[in-house]
């Protein structure tokens, strides 16, 4: 503890009293950081809807009788919920899942390699974090939605 | 290191050393095995999936040993994620302590859900 404290620091930005309008906008997570987030929000997704990816799993497997249920709640709905608000909560689950498993991904390599643990490392790798795990969701959300 | 044992031992938190934080990662790597060999599976196989080749590619007995192995390497990690995460944004120790119990109730069952439907195929 004492030694960190020794070490000379560059002094950070001080917010007091901070404004709404010029502070705000202004005060941003680096790259690494909004991975980092978004890595403990995906993962919390995950854990919500894991009965729902469970009953899929579920209903997918068990029967053709079932398996027709399963694909039915995505073409027709249940009830009066339409069947694309269920795509939307599976669009949910392929971003969270493919966010979560790059960003872990990123975690392991960090883990194994004293060469990516750097600034500048971190920042390119959480900027293709977020772009692979946008991309690949967007790929496969056009292919749910049956774009093509 | 502060003193965490005898009267001053914190009641509730992690294990304060390396077991779960590697059982994070060896229980990932085996849930990212999983992932690989699944796609690998449906993106290989030709033509539309339909039940009969969905089903299938779970019926094999090593991909039941597998997706078990991943069922409980799910319950695992996840545990570990959501106990940090109360760890960190729960304050009160009464109430993160029923939120920690009911994140063990929440996985147990779905666990044992997922367990369920795999050994009726």
């Amino acid at each position: 503890m004492t030694d960190h404290a020794s070490i000379a620091r560059a002094k950070r930005p001080e917010f007091r009293n901070i404004n709404a309008f010029s502070d705000l906008p202004t005060y941003l997570l680096p790259p690494a950081g909004i991975v980092s987030i978004l890595h403990r929000v995906s993962g919390a997704i995950l854990f919500v809807l894991m009965p729902f990816i469970i009953w899929m799993f579920d209903t997918s497997v068990s029967s053709e009788f079932s398996f027709a249920r399963f694909t039915n709640l995505f073409s027709v709905g249940i009830g009066a919920v339409p069947g694309w608000m269920f795509k939307l909560i599976a669009l949910a689950i392929m971003w969270s899942y493919l966010h979560h498993f790059i960003a872990g991904m990123r975690h392991l390599w960090m883990d194994i390699s004293h060469d990516a643990v750097t600034k500048e490392f971190g920042r390119s790798s959480a900027l293709v974090t977020l772009a692979l795990g946008s991309l690949l969701t967007l790929a496969l959300g056009a292919k749910l939605f049956g774009l093509y | 290191m502060a003193v965490n044992y005898g009267t001053k031992r914190l009641a509730t938190g992690a294990h304060y050393g390396l077991r779960d934080w590697l059982a994070q990662r060896v229980t990932a790597c085996l849930m990212a095995l999983f992932t690989i060999i699944l796609l690998a599976q449906v993106l290989l196989s030709k033509g539309p999936i339909g039940y009969d080749k969905w089903a299938g590619i779970f019926s094999a007995q090593w991909m039941k040993f597998l997706t078990f192995v991943v069922i409980i390497s799910l319950l695992y990690h996840a545990w570990i994620g959501i106990r940090d995460i109360w760890m960190d944004y729960i304050k009160s120790v009464a109430l993160r302590l029923s939120l920690q119990v009911l994140s063990i109730v929440w996985l147990v069952g779905c666990a044992g859900w997922a367990v369920q439907v795999l050994w009726r195929l």
